[in-house]
């Protein structure tokens, strides 16, 4: 099947607007019926550096992104010589017309003829437009609404947007690929991964929000904060980390339902609340939105190698669960499935996402939230007039919750070893027994764990196993394999604990290569499938560079 | 109107002598003069002999991590603003562990009150020096004595123009639950620091210490932030007991429009607002 989509780069520094041009852009494409995959890749800086914002569009399935482009809007002259090796062969690359850069794939623009300066960016990008074949209107209605607040800066871009097309209709050599008719007459939204874990968290019922900035989580707290005043959802900057967790708890015991967001050096500093949302038994839902490590790493960059650090981080033993979206819809999804856990179960699920998938817009249908009802927090009040039991044992592990000051029950919550009214107890067998009902709950986590989906025809030769954000590769590069005859699939784990082992093992089936497909270096996820289920991968392809896993890097690796 | 007693009678974890039992009777005594119910009182804490207290009496309570009461306080209190939430620990938990969390809330507001049991000293860890333990205070832990000067929870506080600044005595109960009432009845953040011995570790600061020296503050504008710094400051033959610095501010509740409609628990979704919201992304 040859590849019929589109792949654009934006390029520049930092201060030039990528994000606003790259949002604009994918924006009307969304609007005009055609899929995107957004690939945002930037440096810990406000101003400088190579940054880049790239849009994968077209038709049909579009799931991943890929490593050359048909067309290049290169900002600076950095990008030009940086980016020209990711150029395809009949590809383009559009300069302004003072770029030192010379080649005969290269466009320059008159970007000074066609606008003023604050506009150029925006009049590049509708040449970028012009050349592909989207429509002047469209694209103007989507910069319109970026500037909305900013009338004059609208009107502004608008006249850029005209002239820079008017320009591009009669320029040499922007003779491109176009894009395809669109097929998709609905509406759609232009969503990130991270907007959709805030969308998924509003429909469960959130409440209230803590957080202390952190790339590439915070865009979760800004998208939050920005419906503070029409939603009834407060949200917080806690002084650090700490805070932010210990606020999400004392919210919740109170009858709040309540998330943070955060990446992997900010959750280190939660760990000691997570062991105290299991101990209390308080629901907390916690989004790890991943980079590379150790410590700083690379802050605005894409990686999964904190996987085991969630499975494992807060002291003691307690159950969880780690959900592990795929797709923006799955953000949506497996946060509420997150709420409605952590709230059944009463303690901390973790939501495992990273920096491509967080940053990631893609085109999607509206949820339907009718269908989306939001958790029932608590219990209300019960007819029986003993002492309530914060704590009471039950069969199942999960004590029914009540909230405090919501009924004349006394309500506790207590991060020491405790007996049923929330005490503390040192006697030994209170602690068994305690010890016992906390782990039981994780057997009724593992009854409702969700487990891998199978992509591709029943019992593939290959099979390339996957979690998180990889998924989207995963699928093209088995695809890509097919069409070279090699019988390929794809399992992907949407949920990587608990694990139900198996189901695991039959869906494996009679695979003759398993390849595991991991973004961190040492195949943290296949190391878990061998000690759950046995099952023992030997073949890895493995990420840590920083960038996300692309159907070519799998096809090259696999060989 | 609910009686001391209503609050129940536990036995408890101190020592015999210890500043805590009389600071926890000061307590019952003035939630009873508030006419505050059982049920709507939510007691938070952190770890540390103080931090004990919500299990010594009939409430709500929240005893969680060291250092940790004040941001799980200031939004349980946001959660549901019926409740009557006082945090509750000592000078380790809220000024060594919880520093950064003290600093916020003076700054936060949320209308709770923090009570220290401030006695100068590591006591559920057998002795070490503490956030508020004098200079070349000898210890098993620091045997050539504290290196670090103390720190000044009130001088701290009443510097940032905290909302409600107040110190008390475990040695004058009565005095003690009237500015617990003072405290708690104030409307955003009010430290309340009490003078505690330890009769086990602390041989230093004793009950005759404090007796000697504790002088209930009289003529005193609590609104004059100069002189309220000088009393903040004032350690020695004479410590000043009472109300030292008030201001009048918006709370933390108060600038979030979902709070100004009640409570956030038992709050339905707006489902047309969220259908609103999320079209905006289209």
């Amino acid at each position: 099947m040859t590849d019929k989509s589109i792949n654009l780069r934006v390029g520049g520094e930092a201060g030039q607007g990528l994000d606003a041009m790259g949002e604009i852009l994918a924006r009307a494409l969304v609007r005009q019926g055609s899929e995107v995959v957004v690939t945002r890749d930037y440096q810990s800086r406000i101003r400088g550096g190579h940054n880049t914002y790239d849009v994968r569009t077209g038709t049909g399935r579009i799931l991943a992104p890929r490593e050359k482009f048909d067309l290049i809007l290169a900002m600076n002259e950095e990008t030009a010589a940086i980016d020209g090796p990711a150029l395809k062969d009949n590809g383009l690359i559009l300069v302004d017309e003072k770029t030192n850069a010379e080649s005969d794939r290269i466009v320059k623009i008159p970007l000074q003829e066609l606008a003023e300066a604050r506009y150029r960016n925006v009049a590049a990008l509708a040449v970028l437009a012009a050349a592909i074949g989207l429509g002047r209107e469209i694209l103007t209605r989507a910069a319109r609404d970026r500037f909305a607040k900013a009338p004059e800066a609208a009107d502004g871009n608008a006249e850029a947007i005209g002239k820079a097309f008017k320009w591009a209709a009669s320029a040499a050599g922007l003779e491109g690929k176009k894009l395809p008719a669109p097929e998709v007459k609905e509406k759609r939204l232009l969503l990130n991964g991270n907007q959709a874990i805030a969308l998924g968290a509003l429909s469960s019922g959130l409440k209230f929000y803590s957080f202390y900035p952190m790339t590439p989580a915070t865009s979760i707290g800004l998208t939050l904060a920005s419906a503070m005043k029409t939603m009834d959802v407060v949200v917080e900057q806690a002084e650090d980390e700490i805070a932010a967790i210990n606020m999400a708890l004392g919210a919740s015991f109170t009858g709040a339902p309540a998330m943070v967001g955060t990446s992997g050096g900010g959750f280190a500093l939660m760990t000691e609340g997570v062991s105290l949302a299991a101990m209390a038994e308080i629901p907390a839902v916690i989004a790890i939105s991943q980079r590379p490590g150790p410590a700083t790493g690379l802050p605005a960059s894409t990686e999964q190698a904190d996987l085991e650090f969630a499975l494992h981080a807060g002291h003691g033993e307690f159950p969880r669960a780690v959900y592990a979206p795929g797709t923006v819809e799955q953000c949506f999804h497996l946060t509420r499935a997150a709420f409605q856990t952590a709230e059944k179960f009463r303690g901390p699920v973790i939501i495992l996402t990273d920096q491509f998938l967080a940053d990631s817009f893609r085109a999607v249908l509206p949820f339907d939230l009718d269908r989306c009802p939001p958790i029932s927090v608590g219990m209300g009040n019960r007819a029986d007039s003993s002492p309530y039991k914060s704590y009471a044992l039950t069969e199942s592990g999960a004590s029914p919750r009540l909230l405090p000051g919501m009924s004349d029950a006394l309500v506790g919550a207590d991060s020491d070893e405790h007996d049923e009214f929330g005490h503390i107890s040192e006697d030994p067998e209170v602690r068994r027994q305690m010890a016992d009902k906390r782990l039981k709950k994780g057997e009724g986590m593992l009854g409702e764990a969700i487990g891998p989906d199978y992509h591709g025809p029943p019992d593939a030769d290959l099979l390339l196993v996957c979690w998180g954000s990889t998924l989207g590769s995963a699928i093209e590069a088995a695809s890509m394999a097919r069409d070279k005859g090699v019988s390929a699939a794809v399992m992907h784990f949407s949920q990587v604990w608990p694990l139900r082992k198996d189901e695991i093992i039959s869906a494996m089936g009679k695979a003759r290569r398993i390849v595991a497909l991991e973004g961190n270096a040492t195949a943290q996820f296949a190391r878990l499938l061998r000690r759950e289920t046995g099952v023992e991968i030997k073949d890895f392809i493995l990420r840590y560079d920083g960038y996300p896993i692309t159907p070519e890097y799998v096809l090259r690796e696999l060989g | 109107m609910p009686e001391t007693r209503d609050y129940g009678q536990y036995e408890t974890a101190w020592c015999p002598g210890c500043g805590n039992h009389s600071i926890l009777a000061a307590l019952k005594s003035a939630l009873a003069r508030m006419d505050l119910a059982a049920r709507d009182v939510l007691l938070v804490s952190g770890i540390g002999q103080a931090a004990k207290t919500p299990h010594y009496l009939d409430c709500n309570f929240f005893n969680g991590l060291h250092g940790r009461s004040l941001p799980a306080a200031a939004a349980a209190k946001a959660a549901n603003p019926a409740l009557t939430v006082i945090a509750e620990s000592g000078d380790g938990c809220s000024y060594g562990e919880g520093g950064n969390h003290f600093l916020a809330a003076i700054r936060r507001n949320p209308d709770i009150t923090l009570i220290v049991h401030d006695n100068q000293v590591y006591g559920l860890t057998k002795g070490q020096a503490s956030p508020t333990s004098p200079e070349g205070f000898v210890t098993k832990a620091q045997p050539l004595g504290a290196t670090s000067s103390p720190f000044n929870p009130l001088a701290v506080a009443v510097a940032m123009e905290a909302s409600f600044v107040a110190r008390g005595f475990a040695g004058n109960q009565e005095s003690l639950a009237d500015l617990m009432v003072r405290a708690v009845t104030h409307r955003g953040f009010a430290l309340l620091d009490v003078l505690q011995p330890c009769v086990t570790f602390n041989r230093i600061n004793t009950w005759r210490f404090y007796q000697e020296r504790c002088v209930e503050i009289k003529d005193h504008d609590p609104a004059d932030w100069e002189k309220a710094m000088r009393l903040a400051r004032q350690w020695g033959d004479e410590i000043p007991i009472g109300v030292i610095f008030k201001r009048e501010k918006p709370t933390f509740a108060d600038h979030f429009p979902a709070l100004k409609k009640g409570p956030l628990v038992n709050k339905p979704v707006d489902l047309e607002a969220l259908k609103k919201f999320m079209e905006s992304f289209a």
